[in-house]
């Protein structure tokens, strides 16, 4: 190099100019197949993202430990300022909750004698798993979640995540001790729901917005603003009557939803598990009975 | 033989540098952050680390890197496979073509080059997204997303000066 730097320059910097020019339509080819690999290999796509989330998961998770002790203070010193209206606003809702308990178990012992009168086939148990939430997906294009816990601590695709507030998407992708929830504001979700009172069925549909769709209720139904909607429970992967949230407004055809859950902290996620699940993952090999595209 | 370890090491540490610092801010971009109106929202910190090094140095982000980059970030992101690394390439094109009119400017001159550059990023992934999934994405999430990375670069880019300081400080 030392000897002549101007003659190999001349030479060099053309064929390095033009190994660059290569490597970079190569590089985007790559990317084009990539994308096509997407498109038409999702199973491929699935383990390696599976593959790599559960690598990274650890470090995730370690990172987040900060994050979320920062945020604990921050809420706790909300609490303490709070506590006196709060409590006072506690106590009354519990004796307004006693009254309700009362009401409830009445009923409970009355329905399970009615239903022993009938002979009817128990519903199957359900099981919880409690989740840390470890990352949040970009969030402009995607509304997904990840979540330390995976194969080895029993959650299975398809499964309901859910919030203290309600219903917040379902399993997509499990690894070894990370799995992503799909939120059901995602514009790939479609989950199966009910409108409570007036028993039509519905999908819901995501739309990457807070605000998801109902599509397909059926003719003749007037759904109002305010109304429930729980998860009906067809496919098997839901238990019925999760409840979901309200409905926001109905403007020509379109029907939003209002979910209950608070996007904004969602810090932990209960996974459902559905004992029916497992009869009907037998029939249909993969699991994806829940809606929606596999992605 | 020692010594030439330890330089060996730190020969390796500034050639990976920029990487790993991008590789960094992309995990940190993926903590769920639960802000009020911001938990779905999260800048794309890839696009700052292309851009940054792509003007101050781009012989430390060579195209393969971004590459790498690009499909990490689609992993974690959950964006359509591939799409992020043929975004981040184009950006990063774009980016080397236009240095000369970046390289020794004020601040402010490059600020607004990253603006144009991770809007025709936004728009383009948009694009690209609402083609795959062939409906409408809501595009609003992304408009913030853009104005949350463009008060985001200073930081980002004194965190950057820091570790090329780093990198370049023995010489």
């Amino acid at each position: 190099m030392a000897r002549n730097p101007r003659n190999v320059m001349r030479i060099a910097s053309p064929v390095r100019a033009w190994t660059q020019r290569f490597t970079y339509v190569l590089l985007v080819g790559g990317a084009f197949a990539l994308m096509m690999l997407g498109k038409t290999d999702a199973v491929l796509v699935e383990r390696l993202r599976t593959h790599v989330t559960d690598a990274l998961a650890p470090i995730m998770a370690a990172i987040s430990q900060p994050v979320d002790a920062v945020e604990r203070a921050v809420e706790n010193a909300k609490h303490l300022i709070e506590l006196r209206s709060q409590n006072a606003e506690l106590v009354a809702e519990r004796d307004a909750l006693l009254q309700w308990q009362a009401v409830a178990r009445k009923l409970e012992a009355e329905n399970s004698q009615l239903r022993a009168m009938l002979g009817m086939v128990p519903d199957p148990q359900t099981t919880f798993v409690t989740a840390h939430v470890v990352g949040n997906s970009a969030g402009v294009f995607v509304r997904e979640v990840l979540i330390a816990a995976g194969a080895r601590d029993g959650i299975l695709k398809g499964q309901a995540a859910l919030t203290g507030d309600g219903l917040a998407g379902r399993i997509t992708e499990v690894g070894d001790r990370s799995a992503r929830v799909l939120l059901l504001t995602d514009i790939n979700s479609r989950i199966p729901v009910l409108l409570e009172s007036a028993r039509h069925r519905a999908i819901l549909a995501g739309d990457n917005s807070n605000e998801p769709r109902l599509l397909y209720l059926p003719p003749g139904a007037e759904p109002m603003p305010g109304d429930r909607i729980v998860t009906s429970g067809d496919g098997g992967v839901f238990p019925a009557g999760l409840p979901i949230g309200v409905i926001g407004t109905v403007e020509e055809g379109v029907v939003t939803v209002l979910p209950f859950v608070d996007w904004d902290r969602v810090e932990y996620l209960r996974i459902v598990n559905y004992e029916l699940a497992g009869v009907i993952a037998a029939d249909k090999p993969d699991g994806d009975t829940g809606g929606g595209d596999a992605r | 033989m020692k010594a030439g370890f330890w330089q060996r090491l730190d020969l390796w540490a500034r050639r990976l540098g920029p990487f790993l610092s991008a590789l960094l801010l992309l995990l940190l971009g993926t903590i769920p952050l639960r802000l009020p109106y911001l938990g779905s929202i999260t800048p794309d910190f890839a696009i700052m680390a292309v851009f940054f090094w792509a003007v101050h140095r781009p012989s430390s982000m060579p195209a393969p890197a971004v590459f790498l980059l690009g499909v990490i970030s689609d992993v974690l992101g959950g964006t359509p496979f591939g799409v992020g690394v043929l975004v981040m390439l184009i950006a990063y094109w774009v980016t080397r073509s236009q240095r000369r009119l970046l390289i020794g400017q004020p601040f402010l001159v490059v600020w607004w080059g990253f603006g144009m550059v991770s809007a025709g990023a936004l728009i383009l992934t948009w694009l690209i997204v609402c083609l795959l999934a062939v409906q409408l994405v809501n595009p609003t999430p992304a408009v913030f997303a853009f104005f949350l990375g463009l008060a985001l670069y200073p930081i980002v880019t004194q965190l950057f000066t820091g570790a090329q300081r780093l990198v370049d400080g023995r010489t």
